[in-house]
C-alpha cells in the first residue's frame, strides 16, 4: 500500500531496503456505477477540484475521469509560472487566492511540487507601458499584493545580461512581483491526485467521456469508454477540449481552441534567477531546477486541435529571446511541445453553472491556467458543493458576455487569438 | 502551414492574419435583431475538431480576406477562396 | 582514400606544429577518412592534443587515448564516449570560450579544427577528481522522484536552502559569458524532393529523382555524405561502399537541379510540407569567416520528402554499463574504419543480434585483439560464430555481461552463461549492441504514432507527414541492399509524383547480411547500477520504482524518472526504458507505446531560430518622411510601435526634456509649430457607397458630411467597445480620406476590408491604405495660417471664411506639389494638417522652417503633441485601451440614434452602460506644485487604500506650461458628476499619493475659440 505520508524518514527507510515499500502514488481506480460528483478531466484543475471537494467540503464519493493519463494536458505542458500580477478586479483576487494556496500547497498535500517564489519581472519599454504597469502594480497593491516598479538601473542589477545597450526597444524598467515564481508542473497533478486518492477519490485514467446524460434538463451522468457512470453532479474541467465536451450536452461556448508552444533548452548552470517577461515581444523565460531554460511566447493564432504548432511561432519566440538577452544564443533548444488552449472571448476563464442543472463548467483558461490550478479547483469545488460561486471567482461568470461585464485584461475584444 | 491564396499563390501562413470561424452569420445591417442573436454571433463558436471554414487576411500580400477550409485536427488546408465571393454566394442563397 | 581527398584543405596554421604535440597512440597506422597529411592542435581541459582534419573531437580524443571525458548529471559518474553520433549521452563539452562558449556540445559530432578548445563540464573541481561523485554513495537516497517526497519542511527552506543547492549541482555546462557575437541567417527554399539523410538509401533516392531533372535537396547532418557506408566495411555494386558513395556524390554534384546541404540537420517536419533544417555553416571553423553566419536556419518547402535517417544502436542494460570503455558496437566500427582510431587496446563484444559481430571482425582487422564475443542467444548462426572465431574471439553464447568493472576506465567484465558458468573477460573496450532503433522522430512530428515491429524488435514509422516516404533503416529495413532498393524506388516515385518522367535504372546492389535479433532489454542478474538513460542517470531500478508508484504510462515514466529528457533526448535510452516498463507492467511494448516525438530532433541553438532579428534589427524600424531632417536638428526619438518618431527637439542649454517640451508647447500656443503626423493611419475610401459604408463602420454619421469638410469619427468593435478614432474628410461625393491612430492603422484597415469583403460585399466601395504615400505635417498655432500662406499655391484660399475649421481640400503647394489640406486640430489651436506625397515630406519640413523663420516656427515632437492633447482633453492611446466604451471617454453622444452601425447592439449591454463605469474627467493637483503620474488609482479622499475603494485610474498626465502645473486625464467612477470633488490619486508603486481635484477634461480654451480664428 505504501506510505500515507512522504517525509525524509520514509525516504531514509526505503533507501535501506531498495525502495521496495513505495506503493502507488494513487490507486489505478476503475469506474464505479455512481458517484456524488464526477469531474471530467484529470488535469491540474480537475484533480485539484476533486481534492478540495474532499478536503474542504467532505464530498469524497468523487471520481475524476481522464481520457489519457493524468496530467497529460496543460498541467504537464506549460512554462511553470505562478503569479498574481493581474490588472482587473475580476481577476486579481482569484489569482491571489491561487498564489496563497500555492504558498501552502506542499504541506497541505504532502507532496513537494517545488513551489519556488523566485520573482516574476515584467519589463516595460515605453512610458505608456510603464504607466500601464504602474496601473497594474497599484491595483495589485490595493488588493494587498506585493508589486514593485523597478527602474532601468534596478532591472539591470537583476538581469545584467539583458540587452541594455543595443536594443531595438530599450528596457525602461519592470514590474516585479517577488512572490511569483515557478512550480514543478507535473508534480502538481501527481500531488493532487495522490492527496485526493488518500481521501477516497477515484482517479480513473484511460476513460474517455463519449456522452453526457441529461434527463429532464438535468445532468445525471456520463457515458464513457468504460461504461456508464451516474453522477449527481458533473463538473467539466477539460480545457482545450471544453467545446467538444460541452457540445455533448448541447452547449456552445464562447471559446476557441488554439495551440500554444513552449520550449526547453539543454541544462546549463544557473543563469536566470527569476521569471522574466519581455515587453516588446511575446517572450517569457525562467530556468528550471534541472538547469533548462523554460520559455514560450504567443499562441500560434489559429483554431487547432492538433497539439502541435508551427515554425514561425518558434522563430518569433526566439527572436524575442535574443532581443532581450543575447547571452542565450548558443544555448540549444532540446524539447518543444504544443498544447491546446481554451481561448475565451475576453481572455479570462469561466467557472460557473450552465443552463443544464447539475452540469458545471470550468474552462476558458487561455494560456494562463497553470498558475490558477489551486484556486480553480478550490472555487470549482465550492461552486459544485454549494451551488454558489466562491467570492473571488464571482466575476468569472459564463453570462458576462451577455451582460457585458467582461474581464478583458488586454482589451482586444471578442477575438480569442489576440488575447 | 501554407495557404493557397487565389491571388498570390501558395504562401506561408505567417503572411496572413487570422480572424476565426467563417460560420457565424452577422445579423442584417439595420435589422431589428434581438440581443441574444447578437450575443450568439459575437461570442459563441462551434469550435469544431475537424474541417473548419475560417477567415484569413493576406496582410503581407494582396490584402484580401479569404475563406480558408482547414482541418483543425490535421492543419491540412483544403482550399482558399476570396471571402467576398463566398459572401456573395451566401447572400444569394435562399 | 578519395573521400578524405575531398576534405577541403584549410590554410596551415602556425600553431599546429606537429613536432611539439603528443603522438596519437591509438591512431591506426592506416585507413580512415582523415587527412593524415595535416595535423591539428586542440586542447581538452587545457591539455594539448593532436588530431587530423576529418576527425570529430571524440575521435581525436580516442586517438590520444583519452577515455574519461565527462561526468553524469546526478551521480557524477565518470563517463566515456558511448557513440559516434548525435545520440551521444556522455561525451559533452563546453566548446570555445567567452561569449562563444557552447555548453553541452557533443564531442561525437564536433568537427575538429585547429586550435579547438574544449572543457569537460559538470564536475568540481576537475574531471578526474569530482567531489560531487559523492552523490554516487548517496544514490540509495537519490532515486527517482526522491525530491517529491522530501524537502517540504520547513516550507521557507525550499527557496532558501534546498533549491539553491539543487540548482547549483544541476545543469550541465555553462552558458556563454556575453551576447553571442556571431551572426545567424534564415532562409527559405523550395524543392520537389527533400532527401533527409545521405546514407546509401538517401543517396540512391536522390540519384533516382535527380536524374529525372527534379529539384532535389539532400540534407546530411554529418560533414561527409555516406552515413553508415563510411563506418562499415561493406560493398556496393562490388566496390567498397565508400567508393560508391564518392561516385554517387560526384554524380549528384553534376546534376544542376540537385543541391547538397552538408552539415545540415533536418530537425522538424511542419505543416504544408515545410521542413526546418539547421546548417552549421561555420561550426567547424575557429570563427565564422567574414560575412558568413555561424549557422543558417532553412525553411525547406518540399512537395515530397524521403526520410533516410538511418537507425540508432541501443545499448544493453547491465551492471556498470556506463563505464568509460563501454561503447556501442557500431560506434567502434566508425572509429576504426572512418577515423582510423582504435577505441581500446583489448576488446570484447556483447551483442544480441547478428550485426555486431562485424565489430569483432573489424577490431581484429585493425589489430585490436578481441577477448570474447558474448551473445545471450543460446544458439547463434554459424556465420556469426565463424566470423567471431576467425577473428580470434572466444565465443560465449547464452551468455551475458553481468557487470562491467572499473571506475574511470573499464578493467574487465564479468560474464555468466545460462549454465551458470561465470567468466572474467579482460578488456578495456566493451562493444555493445542491443539492436537498432529506426530514427523515426521526424515521422511523428505531424502526429503519426510509431508502430512496434516484433520481428525486428523496434518501432517503425506510423503514418508519416503528408508527402513523406520513409526508407532504409529508418523504416526498419536494416539491410543495406534493402535500403538501396527502397531508395531508388522512393526517389523515382517522388519524381513521378512531381511530374517528372523517370527512366528505368538498375538498383544498386549490395552484399547480403543478417539482421536477426533476440531482444534483451536487461540483464536479469546484473550487479551494480544498470543504466538506461546514461546522461540523466536513470537506472533499471528507477524504472521499477516508477512502475511500483503507478507511473506506468510512458509519459509518466519520462516525467517521473526524467528518462529521455537529457540533451540527447533519450535517443539511446527511450526504447530500453519503455521496454523495461512493459516488462514490469506485464504489457507488450506495443501496448506500452512511445512518447510523442516533437521538434527539434536534435538540439538547435536559440540564436539560429532568431536569425538576424536581434539587437536593433529585432523588428523593422519605420521612419517618418521627415526623419533625416529631424535627426539633423538633433531631435530625441521615441519608439512608437515600429515607428521611430521625434519625441522633442532639444536645444543647447535646455536643462531637461521638460524645458524643451514646454518651450515647444508655448511656441504652438503663442506662435506656430509643426509636427510630423505621417504615422497616423491614412486610408482612402472611394465608391458610390463610400458614405453608406462609413455610416456603418463609424458610430457617428458621415453621409451627412459635406464635401470639403472633415469630421471626427469614432469606431466601435463588434462588441460595442471603442476600436479607434480619427478624422475623416470628404474630398468628393464618393471619396473620403480617413485617418486612424498610429497604433491601430493596420487593425482598422483589416477591419474595414473585412466589412467590405465579408459583411457587405455588395457595397460599391474601395479601400486603399495610403499611410506611406503621404507625408502629413501638422502646422499649429495662431500664426499657422500665415506660415501656410507662404507655401500654398495661389489657388488655395486659406481665409477663415473660405477654409474654416474642419475644412478639407486638395490643391498644390510650393509651386505645384500635389497636396491635401485639412483644417483639423489636435492641439486646440488654429491648425492645419498638410499632406504632400511622401517623397516631398523632408523638403516640406525644410521649407516650413525657412518660410516660418520670421514667425519663430518651432518643430515639436510627440511629447508636446501629447501635452497639448491632454490640455484639450482628447482621448488617445491610454484612454482608447480597448476596455473603454464611447461613454467612458465622454463621447457617448456620438453614438448615432439615426442609423445602425458596427457595435451598436452590443454597446447597449448593461455592463457597458452601467452608470458607475469610470468615465473621463480632468484632474489637477490640489497642491499645484505636485506632480501627477499616470497609472495612479483614484480613491475617495479619506478612504482606506483598499480594492473596495478603487474608483478608477489616471490615464494620462502632463505638465501644462499653459497652466503652469501638472494636469491629468482619468477614468473615474461617475466622474462627470463629481466635478470639483477632491479625490486621492494613489500610487503606492512610486510612493506617491496626490490629492487631485476633478475637473472637466478640457483644460485649455474649453469653448474652442482658438480653433475658429
Amino acid at each position: 500500500m505504501g506510505y500515507d505520508r512522504y517525509s525524509v524518514f520514509s525516504l531514509l527507510r526505503e533507501s535501506l531496503r531498495g525502495h521496495a515499500g513505495w506503493g502507488p502514488a494513487w490507486r489505478d481506480a476503475a469506474p464505479r456505477p455512481a458517484y456524488d460528483v464526477v469531474i471530467v478531466g484529470g488535469g491540474g484543475h480537475g484533480l485539484s477540484t476533486a481534492y478540495y471537494l474532499a478536503s474542504q467540503h467532505g464530498i469524497t464519493n468523487v471520481a475524476v475521469v481522464e481520457r489519457g493519463y493524468i496530467g497529460s494536458g496543460n498541467v504537464g505542458r506549460n512554462t511553470t509560472i505562478i503569479r498574481s500580477n493581474y490588472l482587473l478586479p475580476g481577476n486579481i483576487p482569484f489569482y491571489e487566492h491561487s498564489l496563497k494556496l500555492w504558498e501552502g500547497l506542499e504541506q497541505d498535500i504532502n507532496y513537494n511540487a517545488m513551489v519556488s517564489q523566485r520573482g516574476v519581472l515584467n519589463l516595460f519599454h515605453t512610458d505608456a507601458q510603464r504607466d500601464a504597469y504602474a496601473r497594474r502594480g497599484n491595483a495589485m497593491r490595493l488588493h494587498g499584493i506585493d508589486a514593485e516598479l523597478l527602474d532601468r538601473a534596478a532591472v539591470r542589477r537583476m538581469l545584467p545580461y539583458a540587452d541594455f545597450d543595443n536594443a531595438r526597444f530599450p528596457i525602461h524598467g519592470g514590474l516585479l512581483q517577488r512572490r511569483g515564481g515557478t512550480v514543478r508542473h507535473d508534480a502538481v497533478a501527481w500531488g493532487y491526485a495522490r492527496a485526493a486518492d488518500r481521501r477516497g477519490v477515484d482517479v480513473i485514467q484511460h476513460c474517455e467521456v463519449t456522452g453526457i446524460t441529461v434527463e429532464n434538463g438535468r445532468a445525471v451522468g456520463l457515458q464513457t469508454t468504460r461504461g456508464t457512470i451516474r453522477a449527481k453532479k458533473v463538473g467539466l474541467a477539460c480545457a482545450g477540449n471544453s467545446s467538444r465536451v460541452a457540445a455533448m450536452a448541447g452547449l456552445r461556448l464562447p471559446i476557441e481552441s488554439h495551440v500554444l508552444q513552449a520550449f526547453v533548452s539543454e541544462g546549463i548552470k544557473p543563469l536566470i534567477d527569476c521569471v522574466v517577461t519581455y515587453g516588446a515581444g511575446h517572450f517569457y523565460i525562467s530556468q528550471s531546477d534541472k538547469g533548462g531554460l523554460v520559455f514560450g511566447g504567443d499562441i500560434d493564432g489559429y483554431n487547432s486541435y492538433a497539439w502541435r504548432g508551427n515554425l514561425p511561432t518558434v522563430e518569433d519566440v526566439c527572436e524575442g529571446g535574443m532581443a532581450l538577452m543575447p547571452i542565450i544564443g548558443r544555448v540549444r533548444i532540446t524539447r518543444s511541445w504544443g498544447g491546446l488552449m481554451d481561448m475565451s472571448m475576453d481572455g479570462s476563464p469561466i467557472i460557473d453553472r450552465t443552463p443544464i442543472e447539475g452540469l458545471y463548467l470550468n474552462c476558458g483558461w487561455c494560456y494562463g491556467g497553470f498558475k490558477a490550478t489551486p484556486a480553480s479547483g478550490w472555487c470549482f469545488a465550492h461552486l459544485i458543493a454549494q451551488d454558489a460561486p466562491y467570492p473571488v471567482a464571482a466575476a468569472l461568470r459564463l453570462d458576462r458576455f451577455a451582460t457585458g461585464r467582461l474581464v478583458d485584461e488586454k482589451g482586444v475584444g471578442a477575438q480569442p487569438n489576440l488575447h | 502551414m501554407r495557404i493557397p491564396c487565389p491571388h498570390c499563390g501558395e504562401r506561408g501562413f505567417q503572411e496572413f492574419a487570422y480572424y476565426g470561424d467563417a460560420g457565424p452569420k452577422r445579423p442584417a445591417h439595420g435589422g431589428d435583431t434581438g440581443e441574444d442573436v447578437w450575443f450568439d454571433y459575437v461570442y459563441l463558436r462551434d469550435n469544431p475538431a475537424g474541417p473548419h471554414e475560417e477567415l484569413w487576411y493576406h496582410a503581407a500580400g494582396c490584402r484580401t480576406w479569404l475563406v480558408v477550409t482547414r482541418n483543425t485536427l490535421t492543419h491540412e488546408v483544403a482550399g482558399a477562396r476570396p471571402a467576398r465571393d463566398v459572401a456573395l454566394e451566401r447572400s444569394a442563397a435562399p | 582514400m578519395n573521400v578524405a581527398g575531398r576534405i577541403v584543405a584549410r590554410e596551415a596554421n602556425g600553431r599546429s606544429s606537429a613536432a611539439t604535440l603528443p603522438t596519437q597512440p591509438f591512431r591506426l597506422a592506416a585507413g580512415g577518412l582523415v587527412d593524415r597529411s595535416r595535423t591539428l592542435a586542440f586542447t581538452f581541459d587545457g591539455k594539448r592534443y593532436a588530431g587530423h582534419p576529418g576527425d570529430t573531437l571524440a575521435a581525436a580524443l580516442l586517438a590520444n587515448g583519452v577515455r574519461l571525458v565527462g561526468r553524469s548529471f546526478k551521480y557524477h559518474r565518470p563517463r566515456g564516449i558511448l557513440s559516434a553520433g548525435v545520440e551521444e549521452p556522455n561525451a559533452l563539452a563546453e566548446l570555445r570560450s567567452g561569449a562563444r562558449r557552447e555548453p553541452n556540445t557533443r564531442m561525437t559530432t564536433a568537427e575538429l579544427y585547429d586550435g579547438l578548445q574544449a572543457a569537460s563540464q559538470n564536475r568540481f573541481p576537475s574531471l578526474a577528481f569530482d567531489l560531487r561523485a559523492v552523490n554516487s554513495l548517496l544514490s540509495p537516497l537519490l532515486v527517482t522522484g526522491f525530491y517529491y517526497k522530501t524537502f517540504m519542511w520547513p516550507s521557507s527552506f525550499w527557496e532558501k536552502v534546498y533549491e539553491p543547492l539543487i540548482r547549483r549541482a544541476a545543469g550541465l555546462g555553462r552558458a556563454a559569458t556575453g551576447a553571442d557575437p556571431d551572426h545567424y541567417e534564415k532562409s527559405t527554399t523550395f524543392c520537389d524532393l527533400l532527401v533527409i539523410g545521405a546514407g546509401p538509401a538517401g543517396l540512391a533516392a536522390a540519384l533516382a529523382a535527380g536524374r529525372s531533372g527534379a529539384r532535389v535537396i539532400v540534407c546530411e547532418e554529418d560533414f561527409l555524405l555516406g552515413g553508415r557506408a563510411l563506418a562499415d566495411r561493406r560493398r556496393v555494386e562490388g566496390r567498397p561502399a565508400a567508393s560508391w558513395v564518392t561516385e554517387a556524390e560526384a554524380e549528384l554534384e553534376s546534376l544542376p537541379e540537385v543541391r547538397i546541404f552538408r552539415r545540415t540537420a533536418v530537425f522538424g517536419a511542419y505543416d504544408g510540407g515545410t521542413y526546418a533544417a539547421l546548417e552549421r555553416v561555420a561550426d567547424h571553423l575557429p570563427v565564422p569567416p567574414a560575412h558568413q553566419p555561424r549557422q543558417r536556419l532553412w525553411r525547406i518547402v518540399a512537395q515530397r520528402a524521403v526520410l533516410a535517417a538511418g537507425a540508432i544502436e541501443r545499448p544493453l542494460v547491465f551492471g556498470g554499463n556506463d563505464r568509460p570503455g563501454v561503447m556501442l558496437a557500431g560506434a567502434v566500427r566508425s572509429y576504426l574504419n572512418r577515423f582510423g582510431v582504435a577505441p581500446g587496446s583489448r576488446a570484447a563484444v556483447f551483442s544480441n543480434n547478428d550485426d555486431a559481430v562485424r565489430t569483432v571482425a573489424d577490431l581484429a582487422a585493425a589489430g585490436v585483439p578481441v577477448s570474447a564475443y558474448i551473445d545471450p542467444r543460446p544458439q547463434i548462426p554459424a556465420a556469426v560464430r565463424q566470423v567471431a572465431e576467425r577473428a580470434g574471439a572466444r565465443v560465449l553464447t547464452g551468455a551475458v555481461v553481468q557487470r562491467a568493472v572499473g571506475w574511470e576506465k573499464l578493467l574487465y567484465v564479468r560474464v555468466a552463461n545460462d549454465t551458470g558458468q561465470e567468466f572474467v573477460v579482460n578488456c578495456d573496450l566493451l562493444a555493445i549492441s542491443g539492436g537498432w532503433s529506426p530514427t523515426v522522430h521526424l515521422t511523428s512530428h505531424a502526429g503519426g504514432r510509431p508502430q512496434w515491429r516484433e520481428d525486428i524488435a523496434a518501432f517503425v514509422p506510423g503514418t508519416p507527414p503528408p508527402g513523406m516516404t520513409v526508407i532504409g533503416a529508418a523504416a526498419g529495413d536494416l539491410a543495406l541492399a534493402d535500403g538501396l532498393a527502397a531508395g531508388a524506388r522512393a526517389g523515382a516515385q517522388a519524381a513521378r509524383d512531381c511530374g517528372f518522367s523517370v527512366a528505368d535504372a538498375p538498383v544498386p546492389f549490395a552484399d547480403a547480411e543478417s539482421t536477426v535479433i533476440a531482444p534483451l532489454w536487461r540483464v536479469r542478474n546484473a550487479t551494480g547500477k544498470a543504466f538506461v538513460d546514461f546522461q540523466n542517470d536513470v537506472t533499471a531500478t528507477d524504472i521499477r520504482i516508477a512502475e511500483q508508484e503507478g507511473f506506468r504510462s510512458v509519459e509518466h515514466l519520462k516525467r517521473y524518472t526524467t528518462l529521455g529528457m537529457a540533451t540527447d533526448q533519450g535517443k539511446t535510452a527511450n526504447i530500453n526504458g519503455l521496454a523495461l516498463m512493459a516488462e514490469y507492467t506485464a504489457r507488450s511494448i506495443a501496448e506500452t507505446g512511445t512518447t510523442r516525438f516533437r521538434p527539434p530532433t536534435t538540439s538547435v541553438a536559440i540564436a539560429a531560430f532568431a536569425g538576424q532579428h536581434r539587437g536593433r534589427e529585432f523588428r523593422p524600424t519605420r521612419l517618418p518622411p521627415t526623419h533625416a531632417w529631424a535627426q539633423e536638428l538633433g531631435a530625441d526619438f521615441v519608439e512608437t510601435g515600429e515607428w521611430l518618431r521625434a519625441q522633442q527637439f532639444s536645444r543647447p542649454g535646455e536643462p531637461d526634456w521638460l524645458a524643451t517640451v514646454s518651450r515647444e508647447v508655448n511656441a504652438v500656443r503663442n506662435g506656430v509649430g509643426f509636427c510630423d503626423v505621417s504615422t497616423l493611419g491614412k486610408i482612402d475610401i472611394q465608391g458610390a457607397d463610400a458614405a453608406e459604408f462609413l455610416d456603418r463602420v463609424y458610430a457617428n454619421l458621415f453621409s451627412t458630411l459635406p464635401v470639403g469638410r472633415a469630421r471626427y469619427g469614432l469606431m466601435l468593435r463588434e462588441d460595442g467597445l471603442v476600436m479607434d478614432d480619427g478624422t475623416t474628410s470628404r474630398l468628393g461625393e464618393t471619396h473620403y480620406a480617413m485617418t486612424t491612430t498610429t497604433a491601430n492603422a493596420a487593425r482598422v484597415l483589416q477591419h474595414l476590408a473585412l466589412c467590405r469583403e465579408w459583411l457587405w460585399p455588395s457595397l460599391d466601395v474601395q479601400i486603399v491604405p495610403v499611410t506611406e504615400q503621404w507625408a502629413q505635417l501638422s502646422i499649429a498655432g495662431p500664426k499657422a495660417r500665415a506660415v501656410l500662406q507662404a507655401i500654398v499655391d495661389p489657388a488655395f484660399d486659406l481665409s477663415n471664411q473660405a477654409f474654416p475649421f474642419m475644412a478639407a481640400g486638395a490643391g498644390t503647394v510650393c509651386g505645384g506639389v500635389a497636396a491635401r489640406l485639412f483644417r483639423i486640430s489636435f492641439s486646440g489651436e488654429l491648425a492645419y494638417e498638410l499632406a504632400v506625397p511622401a517623397r516631398f515630406g523632408d523638403a516640406l519640413a525644410r521649407r516650413l522652417m525657412q518660410v516660418g523663420n520670421d514667425f519663430g516656427i518651432t518643430p515639436y515632437g510627440t511629447e508636446a503633441l501629447g501635452v497639448m492633447r491632454i490640455e484639450k482633453g482628447h482621448p488617445a492611446g491610454p484612454e482608447l485601451n480597448g476596455q473603454t466604451t464611447a461613454g467612458d471617454i465622454g463621447l457617448g453622444r456620438l453614438l448615432s440614434k439615426k442609423k445602425d452601425f458596427i457595435g451598436r447592439a452590443m454597446a447597449a449591454r448593461p455592463g457597458l452602460t452601467d452608470p458607475n463605469r469610470p468615465t473621463l474627467v480632468g484632474l489637477r493637483p490640489l497642491d499645484r506644485a505636485a506632480r501627477l503620474r499616470a497609472g495612479a488609482h483614484f480613491l475617495p479622499r479619506d478612504a482606506a487604500a483598499t480594492a473596495a475603494n478603487d474608483q478608477g485610474h489616471m490615464t494620462s498626465v502632463a505638465f501644462s506650461p499653459t497652466l503652469g502645473h501638472w494636469i491629468g486625464l482619468g477614468l473615474l467612477a461617475r466622474g462627470p458628476q463629481r466635478l470639483g470633488e477632491v479625490v486621492r490619486a494613489h500610487d503606492p508603486v512610486r510612493d506617491g499619493d496626490v490629492l487631485v481635484e476633478v475637473t472637466s477634461p478640457v483644460f485649455v480654451d474649453p469653448q474652442g475659440v482658438r480653433l475658429h480664428v
